[in-house]
C-alpha cells in the first residue's frame, strides 16, 4: 500500500526521459511486480499486463462521449495521450469472481477446504487521480468497516502505483467537480506528468520513500523551474477542459427530497437495467454469493461475483423484489451514489471519472440526471 | 449416506432441431457422472431404450407445432414429476414461430404439394404454453455448463443457479470492451444471460439467442439501434428471431413492423 505522501511543497520533484520510463518499468518487473497498465485491446486503451514501454499506447487517443467510445490516434506520440478506459482497477482489487471455499462430503458430515489466495504483487502503471480516489473509497468499504475482505486486504497489499497526471481530460470527465483530479494528490509511489513540448520528458513526482528510491534508482534528476511550471501547466489545462461538470452544492438534500421527482419516470424509459453502468463504476462494491454442487453432491463450491443494483435478484426478498421496477432501481443507484454514500461512508460514492457515462449503452448522464432533477427541485409526478 | 434409488430421466422432442438434447451427449466429461448418477428412461437421440414412465425429470426440447403434440405434452406432462423444457424452441417457440406473424395457410400451400397431407397448428409456441413447467432453460441452443447446472440442482434438491440479468453482466465479468460503445450494435443489454457473452467475447453484437432478460427495455434499446442507423426492416429482423414469439420479443418487432 503506497504510504502517505509528504505535503505537496515539501515534495521534490525530478525529471525522467523516454528511457527513464523504460527504465522504471524494467526496474519494477525486475523487483518482482507485474506490471499492469494502458494498451491498446479489442478497440479501448484497457488495463492489461505490460512488460515495458512498447506496450503502452504511444499515439494514441480516445474520444468519450455518452455511449460512445472510439479510438483515434495523436501527432505527439504521447504514451498516456488518454482519460479512462472501460476498466478500472477495482477488477484487480475486488475481483469480478472469487471461489471463496469448497467443502468435500465425508461419512459424517462434509469436511470445508478454504481458499489460500497468495494474490500477485502488482504495479498499477498510469493510475489516473480519479482511480486513485475510487481506491481509497473502496478501501471504506472493504477494509476501514467493521469487516474486513480478507482477500481484498490481501490484493492491497501488494501494490505499487505510478500514477500519471492527466494530461487531456476525456469528454465525460468530471473530476474537477468531485475534487478527486486532475492531479494525483495522494495514493501514489510516484506520479508522472508527461510533457511533450520541449523535448518528450516527464516530471516525476516521489510519494513514498520506495517510490524516490526507484527514481534515484533510474537515473531520475531534480526537475529545473521551468519543467515543474509546465507540468502544472498540463495539469491546469486538463482542469479547464473537463468534458462535464457536476453542482454537488447540498448534493445530499437533493436527492433525499426529491425522491419523487418526475425525472425519475423520465429515465426510467431510457434505462435498460443492463448493469452497464455500475460494473464499470470503481467504486460500486455489490456482490452475489452463489453454492453450487457437483452432480452426485459430494463436493460444494461457494463462490462470490460482482452483482450489480439493477438486477432483479439483488433486492429479492421473501415473495418477490422490492426494487421492481427501472425507476427504483435507478433511483437507488443514483441517490446512493452521490448521496447516501456520505452517510454511510463519509464520502462521495463518485470519483467523477464518467465511466457510467460513457458505457452506459444508451448513454444515460449522470451529470445531466442531476442537473435535470436540480433546475426542477421539488417538481411532483403530474405537475 | 445412503442415497435414494437413482432419479429416472427421460428427454423429450418436440418441435426442433435436437441441437439441445444433443448438449446433454455433448457433456463428455460429466457424462459418465451423469450416467451414474440418473436412470436414462427415455431418449432417443441416445438410446433406443424405451421406459414406461413415471419419469422424475424430463427435459423437454422444442415447441409445440401439431395438434398432435399438443396432446403430447400433456402426457410428457403427467407422467413427469419434474418438467424443465430446454432451449428457445421449447421456451419461447423457436425460430419457427415465425409463422405466428403470417398465415400458415400460405406456407402451407407454396412449401407442400399436397397442402391437404400436413396437419399443423397457426403457431408455434412454448411448451409452458400449453402445461406447467417447473423451469425454463433458455439458449439456442441452451449452454452446455447451465445445463449440467439445472441437473445438479434437480439432483440434489436445490434452486437451479441460472440468473436472468442482462448478457451484459457476463461481458462485464470476462472483462469485454462494450461491442455497443464502441460501434456495433448489440442486444445484450436486453438478452438473458448464459451463454457467457459469446459473441461479444469475438466482437459480434449479441443476436438475443437466450431470449429476453428479467423486465428487458427493448424501446429504449430499439431507439438506440435506430441512433445507429437501423432501419424499421432490420429492427424487426434484430427482435424476431430464435426467440421471436417470446413476449418482450415479440410486442417490439410487432412496434417496427407496419
Amino acid at each position: 500500500m503506497a504510504e502517505v505522501a509528504p505535503p505537496e511543497a515539501e515534495r521534490e520533484r525530478f525529471v525522467l526521459s523516454v528511457d527513464g520510463l523504460e527504465a522504471l518499468l524494467v526496474a519494477l518487473r525486475g523487483d518482482g511486480w507485474r506490471l499492469m497498465g494502458p494498451t491498446v485491446r479489442d478497440g479501448a486503451i484497457d488495463h492489461a499486463e505490460i512488460r515495458g514501454v512498447a506496450d503502452l499506447p504511444r499515439g494514441m487517443t480516445e474520444v468519450q462521449e455518452a455511449g460512445t467510445y472510439r479510438l483515434a490516434r495523436r501527432e505527439d506520440g504521447a504514451f498516456f495521450g488518454y482519460a479512462v478506459g472501460p476498466r478500472s482497477w477495482k477488477q484487480l482489487l475486488f475481483v469480478p469472481k472469487l471461489r471463496l471455499f469448497r467443502a468435500h462430503r465425508q461419512e459424517d458430515g462434509f469436511q470445508v477446504e478454504p481458499e489460500s489466495t497468495e494474490p500477485p504483487r502488482l504495479a498499477l502503471i498510469g493510475a489516473r487521480s480519479c482511480d486513485l480516489h475510487a481506491i481509497a473509497v473502496q478501501d471504506r468499504t472493504f477494509l476501514e468497516g467493521p469487516y474486513k475482505d480478507p482477500d481484498y486486504a490481501a490484493r492491497r497489499e501488494r501494490l505499487f502505483v505510478v500514477a500519471v497526471n492527466c494530461g487531456q481530460a476525456g469528454g465525460t470527465c468530471f473530476c474537477v467537480s468531485m475534487r478527486t483530479g486532475p492531479r494525483a494528490t495522494s495514493g501514489f509511489d510516484v506520479a508522472l506528468t508527461e510533457l511533450l513540448e520541449g523535448g518528450h520528458r516527464f516530471l516525476a513526482e516521489p510519494g513514498s520513500e520506495r517510490g524516490a528510491a526507484l527514481l534515484a534508482r533510474v537515473g531520475a534528476i531534480p526537475a529545473r523551474e521551468p519543467d515543474a511550471r509546465a507540468a502544472d501547466a498540463v495539469v491546469e489545462r486538463t482542469a479547464q477542459s473537463m468534458g462535464r461538470a457536476m453542482d454537488t452544492t447540498d448534493i445530499k438534500g437533493l436527492l433525499y427530497r426529491n425522491q419523487e421527482h418526475p425525472r425519475w419516470d423520465n429515465v426510467s424509459e431510457r434505462c435498460l437495467g443492463c448493469t452497464n453502468c455500475t460494473l464499470v463504476c470503481p467504486t460500486c462494491f455489490c456482490s452475489s454469493v452463489e453454492d453450487t454442487t457437483d452432480l452426485v453432491g459430494g463436493v460444494a463450491e461457494r463462490s462470490r461475483r460482482w452483482d450489480s443494483c439493477f438486477t432483479l435478484d439483488h433486492s429479492y426478498l421473501h415473495g418477490g423484489s422490492v426494487r421492481h421496477s427501472i425507476r427504483s432501481r435507478y433511483r437507488q443507484w443514483l441517490t446512493h451514489k452521490v448521496a447516501s454514500w456520505w452517510d454511510q461512508f463519509g464520502t462521495s460514492g463518485c470519483i467523477g471519472c464518467g465511466r457510467c457515462i460513457t458505457w452506459c449503452p444508451v448513454g444515460i448522464d449522470i451529470t445531466e440526471e442531476v442537473a435535470a432533477i436540480r433546475a426542477t427541485d421539488g417538481a411532483r409526478p403530474g405537475a | 449416506m445412503a442415497r435414494r434409488k437413482k432419479p429416472s430421466l427421460a428427454v423429450w422432442k418436440f418441435a426442433s432441431c435436437d441441437g439441445c438434447q444433443l448438449t446433454l451427449l455433448d457433456l463428455e466429461d460429466e457424462l459418465l457422472a451423469l450416467a451414474d448418477a440418473v436412470h436414462i428412461a427415455y431418449f432417443a437421440e441416445a438410446t433406443s431404450t424405451a421406459l414406461k414412465g413415471p419419469y422424475d425429470l424430463s427435459l423437454v426440447d422444442g415447441s409445440i407445432t401439431t395438434p398432435a403434440d399438443a396432446v403430447r405434452i400433456r402426457e410428457v406432462r403427467r407422467a413427469s414429476r419434474y418438467l424443465v423444457s430446454i432451449g428457445a424452441c421449447a421456451t419461447a417457440g423457436g425460430i419457427q414461430a415465425l409463422r405466428n406473424f403470417r398465415d400458415v395457410r400460405e406456407f402451407l400451400s407454396t412449401v407442400y404439394a399436397k397442402p391437404e397431407y400436413i396437419e399443423t397448428l397457426a403457431t408455434s409456441t412454448a411448451i409452458a404454453d400449453h402445461v406447467p413447467v417447473d423451469f425454463e432453460l433458455r439458449g439456442c441452443p441452451i449452454d452446455k455448463r447451465q445445463l449440467l447446472e439445472v441437473l445438479s440442482a434437480f439432483l440434489n434438491g436445490r434452486r437451479p443457479n441460472i440468473p436472468a440479468h442482462s448478457v451484459c453482466v457476463e461481458c462485464k465479468l470476462r472483462g469485454n470492451v462494450c461491442v455497443m460503445v464502441t460501434g456495433t450494435p448489440c442486444l445484450g443489454p436486453v438478452t438473458h444471460a448464459g451463454c457467457g457473452a459469446l459473441c461479444p467475447t469475438y466482437h459480434r453484437g449479441c443476436y438475443g439467442c437466450f431470449g429476453p432478460m428479467e423486465a428487458p427495455n427493448t424501446p429504449s434499446l430499439a431507439r438506440a439501434f435506430q441512433a445507429a442507423g437501423r432501419s424499421e426492416t432490420e429492427l424487426v429482423r434484430s427482435f424476431r428471431n430464435f426467440n421471436a414469439n417470446a413476449p418482450a420479443f415479440r410486442e417490439e418487432s410487432e412496434r417496427h413492423d407496419e
